[in-house]
């Protein structure tokens, strides 16, 4: 019922060029008129400063408006400079403590991120939206069907900062690493980006969390493929866990089982196999075995 | 008879089964150890991927030696299959194999220059050389650029197929030199066989 007073307050985004905001939000250039000088001026906007306004319709708060977040002050331009001073909301102020997000368990998801190599390098100053854009965020992971979409989505968050040196310079102080380089030990490496998401190796997966938040130092990283490729593979702990159960719930038959177990190494996917391979191994040593005693004691 | 030579192995054909035999010892040792995702102090699991990598591309070319040679030389007639008694002969021989041997019966199919395989052994390395070991080294190249599979064989994933297919030639060859060692005992002498395709001559 919330929502309801929202959107009627809400403006359309859909319509940027009659919105306050985003009839220059949206371009990457704007006009305005320079009382001072007497004459209306054409400048570049800030790109950092350019919203997708498309994005914007389909993000978890296009019910809001700019000004629900941002001072009411800056309905007027030129902004006031002090405006940017300003402490903004962070997410626990509105999610924390909240019962109907009780599911998404912030509170839990802050307490990870305070372990994370993102909080110990950048303290509060590394807040939700560096990787969930309060503008734009869509919660794929929960409503996506798709996991190759929720890998895209997920490993867009990451490399946003991480395939960006301005972006990652602001947090880190020093240049970003090259991921195609750093991640030269990874067989398949483009298959992997593509199927896998970084959080997989990259943080500490815990059962009862969606997705862990406490990202690891790259040393603390796994790179070991056993610990994918195998029977008890980490990855049954976290995105795939829970594709296979959906997947089950669905058709649920045999084949969709099978099928899911594909990232395991060799005849190791099918336990009959390996059960036959086992049992022809040691039917043909027991006959070299049988043999031999025949060649020695019956010349 | 007594000593009765013949070059039964020409420089080629031992220098492909050396690189071949040390290539594939190479492969089962690591297949296995992958296989079992065995993190072993011995071959870490990086190790294993990356010397299965490098012997899978020296068996590959080796085969190519072995194809060729085959299909240029004289050799290759050794590997042809006779239509009459393609069952009978290969069942005579393991009957010797197994009761014949100890009961004072000569060698049915005894080697000549003419006949350098048995009809069984002959069967078995048709098998393994000309279907597991290619099928073996296709599914390889495929796992190496699995962009090359197709997605979807029904509601299987291509990628495990060519797995399954992968480990099961390997498991096959693995098999077949477990008995291709134990029968190669089986001469004048235990290790004359292996004397042989050392220096490439035959004692008949």
């Amino acid at each position: 019922m919330w929502i309801g007073v929202w959107s009627l307050k809400a403006q359309s985004y859909e319509n940027a060029s009659q919105h306050q905001c985003l009839k220059c939000h949206s371009k990457t250039s704007y006009t305005y008129m320079n009382t001072v000088k007497g004459k209306e001026e054409h400048r570049l906007m800030n790109p950092y400063f350019v919203l997708d306004t498309v994005a914007m319709t389909s993000g978890v708060h296009k019910q809001f408006d700019c000004t629900d977040c941002h001072s009411s002050e800056y309905a007027s331009y030129p902004h006031n400079g002090n405006l940017k001073l300003e402490p903004m909301n962070s997410c626990l102020d509105c999610h924390g403590g909240d019962e109907s997000f009780a599911s998404y368990h912030f509170e839990r998801i802050e307490e990870e991120f305070k372990k994370s190599v993102h909080y110990k390098a950048y303290g509060d100053n590394f807040s939700c939206s560096k990787c969930h854009s309060q503008h734009t965020y869509m919660a794929t992971a929960r409503n996506s069907s798709s996991v190759k979409d929720i890998v895209d989505y997920s490993n867009k968050m990451c490399l946003s900062c991480h395939s960006d040196m301005k972006k990652y310079q602001l947090v880190s102080g020093h240049e970003n690493p090259q991921l195609v380089k750093v991640h030269d030990w990874l067989p398949n490496q483009e298959l992997h980006f593509k199927h896998v998401r970084c959080i997989e190796c990259h943080t500490e997966v815990t059962d009862s969390l969606m997705v862990s938040h406490n990202i690891l130092a790259k040393e603390q990283a796994l790179k070991n493929c056993v610990e994918c490729h195998s029977a008890d593979s980490k990855l049954k702990a976290s995105l795939y866990k829970y594709q296979n159960l959906q997947k089950r719930s669905e058709d649920g038959g045999l084949l969709s089982v099978l099928s899911n177990e594909s990232y395991i190494i060799g005849t190791h996917q099918s336990p009959l196999l390996q059960l036959a391979s086992i049992i022809i191994f040691l039917a043909v040593v027991a006959g070299i075995v049988i043999h031999s005693m025949f060649r020695i004691f019956k010349k | 008879m007594g000593s009765n030579k013949i070059y039964f192995y020409p420089i080629w054909l031992r220098i492909w089964h050396g690189f071949n035999a040390l290539g594939i010892i190479v492969l089962i040792i690591t297949g296995i150890s992958m296989q079992a995702s065995i993190e072993s102090s011995l071959i870490a699991f990086n190790t294993a991927v990356n010397l299965h990598n490098v012997a899978g591309i020296i068996v590959s070319l080796s085969y190519l030696v072995f194809f060729f040679g085959n299909l240029f030389t004289k050799n290759g007639r050794y590997y042809l299959i006779k239509f009459s008694g393609f069952l009978k002969r290969p069942v005579k021989q393991a009957y010797y194999y197994a009761w014949g041997m100890f009961h004072g019966m000569s060698s049915p199919y005894p080697l000549s220059e003419r006949r350098k395989f048995n009809p069984l052994q002959k069967y078995f390395y048709v098998i393994v050389m000309y279907m597991a070991v290619p099928l073996a080294i296709l599914s390889g190249i495929a796992l190496f650029f699995p962009e090359l599979i197709i997605e979807k064989i029904f509601a299987f994933s291509g990628i495990s197929i060519t797995a399954v297919v992968h480990s099961a030639m390997g498991f096959f060859i693995s098999i077949f030199l477990v008995i291709h060692l134990y029968v190669a005992s089986i001469g004048k002498s235990p290790a004359e066989n292996f004397k042989s395709i050392i220096s490439g001559w035959h004692h008949v």
